[in-house]
């Protein structure tokens, strides 16, 4: 019953605000390093444009848009992606250290910018793209392990 | 101030009382987040928004799924007389910790004196008074985080990425070698 979604009041409304919770959410990511947020509480957000996706229509509509294999490689994507941004500043010339903070020591951008503080966007770029996904999967294997192994739904 | 964060921790005590005590477990599961939105006040009331936010977003979260967990599951909460031996150790373990901590309590820095005010080289005063000028990002919060203090931010990412790995692992349906009679994913959908 639930799996098929709630009643139209809920899905109509679900449709009108899912883009402004994930225009919200992004706006959170990339503004990290100027006002309160970053890609954590960015990355839940967007995570939860899903899960109310998925209690609106239903898991099967959620997983249309946002298949589990798509999630499962944003996830390795974004943890990649941290990890590269925080190797390349061994490299020599950039700074030689790990976490080193090239861009900004390369090229200081003016403070309260969006394009200023380097690295520090990018890496909240990688983390929001990593728990937006991770979170989407922990609530999916919640709800269909659920499914799968509840006796009544077999019967 | 100390009397608006005494009574939100009164509120979060009984919350956490009403959540162990009670038997009906939707009321268990909003008891819990109450006391997670009291922190969350608290926090807003020391003004720390940085902090503030992902625990909002998150037990936001927390309730959706425990709430779909635990309503269409239909588990049984255990009514039954509990072990008095048990109990009484817990007692006496509560009561030397309470004891010990009465002393710690009395060295503690009175509230809103934090360590940077106490002590003269302290990280936190070199991080807000050069913050800006070495990373450019306006946000000092951010900066420590992902500048000076980006280790634990990548381990924090890698618990993140572990428990979503062991979870999938554990709770795949279909094994990776073929067994004698192969079923449908369910993942791959």
């Amino acid at each position: 019953m639930a799996d098929k979604g709630m009643t139209p009041i809920v899905k109509t409304i679900t449709g009108w605000v899912k883009g402004f919770i994930m225009l919200f959410g992004i706006y959170i990511v990339l503004y990290g390093h100027l006002t309160p947020g970053g890609g954590f509480a960015g990355g839940v957000i967007l995570a939860m444009v899903f899960v109310l996706l998925t209690l609106a229509y239903g898991r099967e509509e959620a997983l249309r848009r946002f298949r589990i294999g798509v999630a499962s490689e944003l996830d390795s994507i974004g943890a990649l992606m941290f990890l590269v941004i925080a190797i390349l500043g061994i490299a020599g010339t950039l700074g030689g250290k790990f976490f080193t903070n090239y861009i900004a020591k390369a090229n200081p951008g003016t403070p309260f910018e969006l394009f200023s503080a380097g690295i520090i966007p990018l890496c909240n770029i990688a983390i929001a793209l990593k728990v937006a996904s991770s979170l989407f999967l922990v609530f999916i294997l919640l709800v269909l392990m659920r499914v799968i192994h509840d006796p009544r739904e077999k019967a | 101030m100390l009397e608006f964060i005494g009574l939100l921790l009164l509120f979060m005590v009984i919350a956490a009382i009403v959540a162990i005590e009670t038997r009906d477990l939707l009321a268990a599961v909003i008891s819990v987040t109450a006391v997670g939105f009291g922190v969350i006040i608290a926090f807003f009331y020391m003004r720390a928004p940085d902090v503030a936010i992902v625990p909002i977003v998150v037990e936001v979260l927390i309730l959706v799924i425990l709430i779909r967990a635990t309503l269409r599951v239909g588990l049984r909460t255990f009514i039954g007389n509990r072990d008095f031996f048990g109990m009484m150790v817990t007692m006496a373990m509560l009561a030397v910790i309470f004891l010990a901590g009465i002393r710690v309590f009395n060295d503690f820095p009175r509230f809103g004196v934090p360590v940077m005010a106490r002590i003269v080289d302290a990280p936190s005063r070199f991080y807000i008074a050069n913050g800006l000028k070495e990373t450019g990002a306006a946000n000092i919060v951010t900066a420590v985080l992902l500048d000076y203090r980006a280790y634990d931010t990548l381990g924090e990412a890698t618990v993140l990425f572990t428990a979503i790995m062991g979870a999938i692992a554990v709770i795949r349906k279909k094994a990776r070698k073929k067994t004698t009679e192969p079923e449908v994913s369910e993942w791959e959908e």
